[in-house]
């Protein structure tokens, strides 16, 4: 079946672009009266434009399109790839997914219900616009976008802790923001282009290329919360209603992440120096550390599991020193199914929270009895968190383990394996007190109370995420269409 | 239809499925509840049944999937297989019955939970059973661990919560260790390889040697810590704060023989038993082993507590398996697989009676057990074959199990192992015949009145006593039809021809 042959207008990557956007106009016009029928018509359409857009990429490769026929260096280009691809599913299968959750979780709170689903919509017309972007300013328009849309969200929450969190993350933000920009003023100076492609082609290693990728390097880590310029997202994920620290945790820092691959690996490969590999090997080793032990020690549930995301961030930047074609599946694969896991997380502490309204850890007793699905949703995902099969983080964490040992890099191996036994000590801990019986008085069962889509959504999601254990072949064959690293590279 | 490839997914499925079942079909409906669990471990029963008569014909099942490239996860079944399967298949029907009579005499809650997690359990003892390779192991060997945390902190109460940490800090650390000595082979080999094609670390060449030491003490070790080797055994007795179907459950087919599984796949058909041998780690292997089965019996002598001093008796009792596997020969090789089965089914009668004894008697101490034959002598009568066997009287189970270990050390001159087996026999008479002493020839205590059963809970003792029935009479059986056909000796004949070819 050719989608485009009966509908030749969803076929282009602008449009996944535009429809988001529209629809947070219409949401923030209509209001309530929007409810509930334009985020499941968004969803079902976004879903049949990447379907199309997909089809087209698994038979003719890569493409390039040039926005209202102006091309580049003049015109804007938008770039799709595997890459991209699995990163728009990713937004699009969990994005809908939480959106399910959040008709749920705002019933009750029409007045925050007006102001989500528009900053929502908003907020993933940024993430879809930096997944297609081919030019890095218009990649820096799209990053503001979502950092933007990103931070009233946390608000919505309300209070003093909220608010503090927010301000706490503009802050940062708008200083990684700079940092950015001053990288690409100096690349843009240098080398007289901002498209993707024309700079990987014209790079140069040299004093300038080093100053540019520090400056990126620096902007995109503060905005992706890596260690140590991480010290924004515990507070603002975790104070964040459910749906929205779900979506931060699962899907905004993966966006700024992802513009960091983009840039290392198709812009400067030629100024890539093994000290600054190693180095940031070795910050993503001090995160896996820090935020595991940080996780340990945490008394409330929702700050937990995002230091667990400061922690899982930390995987990302094993990459960077074992950059090959197992390492980058590996390091894809991680980011694909911490997604799944980490929205399964928010939305199970989330309906903790709602329930029991607290989620400090030792007074979890009894929550076998009182939220078992929730509960089994939590382990569920957990697992995949800790990286024990069958899960999309096993395969991952296995790919990466198996580079290291490839590339003779035992150190990764020692951390890879601490951090996966960190994992399993925080996740046990919230399952320890959950199954203790001792409290009085027994909790009865409160899923009755809660929407279906509640009690649901965080158990699928955390299936997809134990289901991803399963389907790594057709996902390393996307990822191969336009992938830096040729297979070629593995042999020993 | 391919019955080669459907069948082994069936086999798995079947406990898979009514796991899930259970979980849906929710708390209140104890009857649906029941049948569920003993129509899907029928089911079990019959599926694997008709595989071991194929594979006895000869037929290969093998279903595959490939799951990262070069890796897959393979379900296959050779003899040793079918060994481990069919006893997991036979004990889980008894245990489940057992179980269900059991939680109803504790009253305990969450029983849809328990027994969801119980199938997940059995699922994936049957794909430990099935694994073609060490990546396939690992999942289902991990899906254990991850099943059985539920059930041994099952009461929800401090001591069982404190058993599920220690078992989890055990156990996943010694994970990590088998993931890095697979990952580790896998980067040496090449590729992940199947069990059939033993050989191929042979042809790897003197400078790969003690890197494949490495690795085998890795996974060994690794694998060691659910088989309770010394000095990684002390999580067992920890768990004993877990219900008594899931001790037995535990300690005869579930964890413990996973870890035993594990070392006697690593050693027979990762390495091969005669390149094991030729590294000179079987030796080392050999020696921890016999440790962990004296340590073991010196501390069963001291506990007073029933359940500990059975869960001490398993870490010695285990390491036979491993011992037959590291003395490297084939008459001991016999004997050590044969007692993966025998070890179950005495193992398993054990706890069924020490539950029954803490039901029904509120015995849970040695020094209780006074006069508990004149007022249960059925349950009593199984708990002295269990014993008998375990010290390895003839004609029990337990016996052969030993005598094939010792004739198979004495055939590659390994003469210090019958010390070891003479020595661990007289420490297991030493700590079971007091309390088979206490039941029989004791008077029972005067101030105490035997319980009176009422009348529902009658009904239900019949669910209780049987499987206990049923598990001593297998070990009578399978001590005194050794040399039939089909029997677990029989099967461990097949499995040293294949290994010794």
């Amino acid at each position: 079946m050719i989608i485009g042959d009966f509908m030749p207008w969803a076929v282009g990557p602008a449009q996944s672009i535009m429809l988001p956007l529209v629809a947070a106009m219409i949401a923030f016009l209509l209001g309530r009266r929007a409810l509930p029928w334009l985020p499941l018509l968004i969803g079902v359409v976004m879903i049949l434009i990447l379907a199309a857009l997909t089809q087209q990429v698994w038979e003719q490769g890569p493409q390039r399109y040039a926005l209202a026929g102006w091309g580049a260096p003049l015109g804007i280009d938008l770039y799709v790839d595997g890459l991209s691809l699995l990163m728009l599913w990713m937004t699009t299968v969990v994005g809908g997914l939480i959106s399910l959750y959040a008709l749920g979780y705002f019933q009750h709170e029409p007045r925050k219900a007006e102001l989500f689903w528009p900053l929502w919509l908003l907020l993933w017309t940024g993430l879809n616009a930096l997944f297609l972007s081919a030019d890095i300013f218009n990649l820096y328009v799209s990053l503001e976008l979502l950092t933007l849309s990103a931070i009233p969200l946390v608000t919505l929450a309300g209070g003093a802790a909220a608010l503090g969190a927010a301000m706490r993350y503009l802050l940062f933000a708008l200083l990684g923001s700079l940092a950015y920009l001053l990288g690409v003023a100096l690349l843009y100076g240098g080398f007289g282009t901002l498209d993707i492609a024309l700079l990987g082609e014209t790079m140069t290693a040299g004093l300038l290329a080093w100053m540019a990728m520090a400056l990126i390097t620096i902007g995109l880590f503060i905005k992706t919360a890596l260690f140590p310029l991480h010290i924004w997202l515990p507070p603002a994920h975790a104070s964040a209603p459910a749906p929205v620290s779900a979506l931060l945790s699962a899907l905004v820092v993966k966006g700024s992440f992802y513009l960091l691959l983009r840039l290392w690996f198709w812009v400067f490969p030629v100024a890539i120096t093994p000290t600054a590999s190693q180095l940031l090997g070795a910050l993503g080793a001090a995160a896996i550390f820090y935020g595991a032990l940080h996780a340990l020690f945490q008394p409330r549930l929702k700050m937990l599991v995002a230091y667990s995301t400061v922690a899982q961030l930390g995987y990302f930047l094993l990459l960077f020193p074992m950059a090959g074609m197992l390492a980058w599946g590996g390091t894809v694969y991680f980011i694909l199914s911490h997604a799944f896991a980490k929205a399964a997380l928010f939305l199970a502490a989330g309906n903790i929270l709602h329930t029991l309204k607290h989620d400090q850890i030792k007074n979890l007793s009894d929550l076998d009895r009182g939220l078992p699905l929730t509960l089994f949703a939590f382990g569920l995902a957990g697992i995949s968190i800790m990286g024990l099969p069958p899960s999309g983080g096993f395969l991952a964490k296995w790919m990466l383990l198996q580079a290291a040992l490839d590339s003779g890099q035992w150190w990764w191996v020692t951390v890879i394996l601490i951090g996966g036994l960190l994992a399993a000590a925080y996740i046990f801990q919230v399952l320890r007190h959950a199954f203790d019986h001792s409290g009085t008085p027994p909790l009865a069962n409160a899923e009755a109370n809660m929407p279906l889509s509640m009690e649901l959504i965080p158990l699928i999601l955390a299936l997809i995420s134990v289901g991803l254990g399963f389907t790594a072949m057709p996902y390393l064959r996307l990822l191969d269409i336009g992938s830096p690293f040729l297979p070629e590279e593995i042999a020993p | 239809m391919n019955w080669d490839v459907v069948l082994p997914l069936l086999v798995l499925s079947t406990p898979l499925t009514t796991a899930i079942a259970i979980f849906l079909v929710g708390e209140e409906h104890y009857w649906l509840r029941t049948w569920l669990n003993i129509g899907g471990a029928f089911i079990s029963l019959v599926l694997i049944l008709a595989m071991a008569a194929g594979v006895y014909l000869g037929v290969i099942y093998e279903a595959r999937l490939e799951l990262l490239p070069g890796l897959d996860l393979v379900l296959w079944a050779d003899p040793f297989t079918m060994l481990f399967a069919i006893l997991s298949a036979v004990l889980w029907l008894l245990t489940t019955m057992y179980a269900v009579g059991y939680l109803e005499m504790e009253g305990s809650l969450h029983r849809s939970r328990f027994f969801g997690f119980f199938s997940l359990c059995v699922a994936a003892t049957k794909g430990v059973a099935m694994s073609g390779n060490l990546f396939t192991f690992f999942i289902f060997y991990e899906l254990l661990t991850l099943s059985t945390y539920p059930l041994v902190v099952h009461r929800g109460n401090d001591e069982s919560l404190r058993a599920g940490g220690s078992y989890l800090r055990y156990t996943l650390t010694g994970s990590a260790a088998v993931l890095l000595g697979i990952i580790w082979l896998n980067s040496i080999v090449g590729a992940s390889y199947d069990f059939d094609e033993t050989g191929i670390l042979e042809t790897l060449g003197e400078e790969y040697q003690w890197t494949l030491r490495v690795i085998f003490f890795l996974l060994v070790g690794g694998f060691g810590v659910k088989a309770a080797l010394i000095p990684t055994h002390s999580w067992l007795p920890l768990a004993m704060a877990a219900p008594a179907p899931v001790s037995a459950l535990l300690h005869a087919v579930a964890v413990v023989k996973a870890g035993a599984f594990g070392i006697v796949r690593v050693v027979y058909d990762v390495y091969g038993v005669a390149f094991a041998s030729a590294l000179s780690v079987t030796q080392v292997l050999a020696v921890l082993a016999a440790a962990t089965i004296i340590y073991g019996s010196l501390r069963a002598l001291s506990q007073d507590d029933l359940k500990r001093r059975l869960a001490y008796s398993t870490v010695s009792q285990v390491s036979y398996i491993v011992l037959g596997a590291a003395i490297a020969g084939p008459i001991a090789t016999i004997g050590g697989i044969v007692h993966l089965v025998h070890q179950g089914l005495m193992k398993i009668t054990l706890f069924f009676c020490a539950g029954i004894l803490e039901k029904v008697l509120h015995i849970k101490k040695v020094s209780q057990m006074d006069g508990a034959g004149q007022r249960m002598p059925w349950t009593m009568a199984a708990f002295t074959i269990g014993a008998l066997g375990m010290m390895g009287i003839p004609p029990m189970a337990g016996f052969i199990s030993k005598w094939y270990l010792g004739r198979g050390a004495l055939e590659v001159g390994q003469s210090w192992v019958i010390a070891v087996l003479v020595a661990s026999t007289l420490l297991n008479a030493a700590y079971f015949l007091p309390t088979v002493y206490r039941a029989w020839f004791r008077p029972p205590p005067p101030d105490e009145h035997p319980e009176d059963l009422s009348e529902s809970k009658r009904d239900i003792f019949i669910f209780f006593l049987s499987p206990a029935l049923v598990t001593a009479i297998l070990v009578l059986a399978s001590g005194l039809l050794a040399n039939a056909p089909y029997s677990p000796l029989d099967w461990a004949y097949r499995l040293a021809e294949q290994e010794y070819r």
